[in-house]
């Protein structure tokens, strides 16, 4: 049930703004968190109700269309950086869009639909708390739309509010993900500050720039660290707080930060858009606690069938689809689909039940990466599996079967080389889902339901 | 030792070309995030210099100091296969 009168996150940045000087910034852009939140927003009447996806280049600007949106619209849509436009058309009719915006504050000739839309909610009756629609990490066909309020974003944070001198964050993530997104109402709710990414900026110069602005407060994917980890400037930062999420963090990568940072606080915490924050890992070791499984933090875990559910005030509103169904089972739980295993009072994760890998953050489906290997006229079937990586924590690589030319004893397969599947994936794939090696095996496994064997039990 | 450097930098090469990266002169003191070799790539050679080589000094111990260089990368294969 949303609240009567929830807070606006503008309300709560104002609550937080102190005597410091707050700010969010980008390469280009240095905004005062305070004035953000003072400012008179003279045009916002019309999003008044509206529902208005955020279709824009700079993370900076969707942060401040959130401060101004959240509690006016009645949804906001945060479209993802990397899709291309036709996506963006296409998402707009699935969310019901009645405002496309590019940048912030809107340009003239930047609200797309603007004039068309009615005035169905204009006195901002007929909803409850903006709903804020994210989209899953699967770059893959169709991400799916997941609705959250800024409760359920960050519910847990608002006791934070109003303490004297928030930290200055840093994030390698995009702020339109979930885990970004965390970081960014962290920050501005806890009376802090934020340094942001930009598309093309080395992960050096970024972390060159976060130190020149006083950053203490850094977070990333496994693999954004061993990035930073390589460059010389990972020498600058000074973290006291240095966070992991988005993908499972190794024993690796741990003991690395440990090394280099032996000041700062190191956690890992598993999060994803569907289920929210589950839970922080805070000794430094990799997987989680079995003391974690129960009741902690605000949020129930539970194994079953291995696969880690979670359900806590932080769960998604639901997926957008149409209207919004729900995401969790029949007692609340929403089942991540995450394989964990038990090893002395610790549970490990093991991989993705689908068989989803993560390259570096970016999660590749393997059936998708089957069907065009399938597609080469020497191949008779493939599989797609993970391989473990030092570097992107996964990469994909793929066993093929060679079509057999006739049949009966003296039948010659059909052959192409390693390279020339490779270049014929690389065709029609993004590059993380290109296979990274390529195994010829004589047969694949087949289970009874005849599906490929995936998971090895 | 000098086996180990071509196979190396024989590999970034090849790995750069099938992802359509023109990279500087490969030399000792070029940082590696700035070679041109995004994180997919860097990630596509350990594992190839794995299959090709036999060690993963990435994985292998601890202690091991990430590469900030191209030159400190080839010495963590040399040193990996002593």
């Amino acid at each position: 049930m949303p609240d009567s009168d929830p807070p606006s996150l503008r309300d709560l940045v104002r609550a937080g703004s102190t005597a410091q000087a707050r700010f969010i910034a980008d390469e280009a852009t240095r905004l005062d968190l305070s004035d953000l939140a003072q400012a008179a927003l003279p045009g916002l009447a019309r999003f008044r109700g509206k529902i208005v996806l955020l279709a824009m280049p700079r993370q900076i600007d969707a942060a401040t269309a959130l401060v101004a949106l959240d509690g006016a619209a009645r949804r906001i849509v945060l479209c993802p950086h990397d899709l291309p436009r036709a996506g963006i058309d296409a998402v707009a009719a699935a969310a019901g869009a009645e405002i496309v915006v590019s940048q912030w504050p809107p340009g003239p000739g930047d609200l797309v639909g603007a004039q068309a839309a009615d005035a169905t909610h204009a006195d901002g009756a007929g909803w409850g708390a903006t709903e804020w629609v994210l989209f899953t990490s699967g770059t893959a066909g169709q991400p799916k739309m997941v609705v959250h309020t800024l409760n359920s974003l960050a519910g847990h944070l608002f006791g934070g509010a109003g303490s004297p001198a928030g930290p200055i964050w840093c994030t390698f993530y995009d702020i339109r993900r979930y885990g970004g997104m965390q970081i960014l109402l962290r920050a501005m709710i806890g009376a802090g500050s934020l340094v942001l990414s930009c598309p093309d900026e080395s992960p050096g110069a970024f972390l060159a720039r976060a130190a020149g602005a006083g950053a203490t407060h850094f977070l990333g994917t496994p693999s954004h660290w061993r990035r930073a980890l390589m460059t010389e400037a990972a020498d600058l930062i000074a973290p006291a707080y240095v966070r992991l999420s988005g993908e499972v963090a190794d024993q690796g990568i741990l003991n690395k930060l440990r090394e280099r940072y032996p000041a700062a606080r190191i956690v890992h915490a598993f999060a994803s858009t569907e289920a929210g924050l589950a839970f922080e890992v805070t000794d430094g070791e990799a997987g989680f606690p079995a003391s974690l499984v129960g009741e902690a933090g605000g949020a129930s875990i539970r194994i079953e069938a291995h696969s880690l559910r979670v359900r806590s005030p932080r769960n998604a509103i639901g997926y957008l689809d149409g209207g919004i169904s729900a995401i969790p089972d029949a007692e609340g739980y929403v089942d991540t689909g995450d394989i964990v295993v038990l090893r002395d009072e610790r549970y490990y994760f093991a991989g993705r039940r689908d068989g989803t890998v993560n390259v570096g953050g970016q999660k590749v489906h393997p059936e998708e990466v089957e069907a065009v290997i399938n597609q080469h006229p020497a191949v008779e079937m493939s599989r797609v599996t993970a391989r473990a990586s030092p570097i992107t924590g996964a990469l994909v690589v793929a066993d093929i079967v060679f079509r057999t030319g006739g049949s009966g004893p003296g039948a010659v397969p059909a052959r192409a080389t390693q390279a020339e599947i490779r270049d014929f994936c690389r065709a029609r794939l993004a590059p993380h889902k290109v296979p990274a090696a390529i195994r010829v095996v004589p047969s694949l496994e087949i289970a009874a339901s005849g599906k490929l064997v995936r998971m090895r039990a | 030792m000098m086996q180990v450097r071509s196979k190396v930098e024989s590999t970034i090469l090849e790995v750069a070309a099938e992802h359509n990266k023109s990279l500087p002169q490969l030399t000792d003191d070029l940082p590696l995030m700035e070679s041109g070799l995004d994180s997919l790539c860097l990630a596509v050679v350990v594992a190839r210099l794995e299959d090709g080589l036999g060690v993963d000094p990435f994985s292998a111990a601890e202690g091991v100091a990430l590469p900030v260089t191209i030159g400190d990368f080839v010495k963590l294969y040399e040193n990996a296969g002593q």
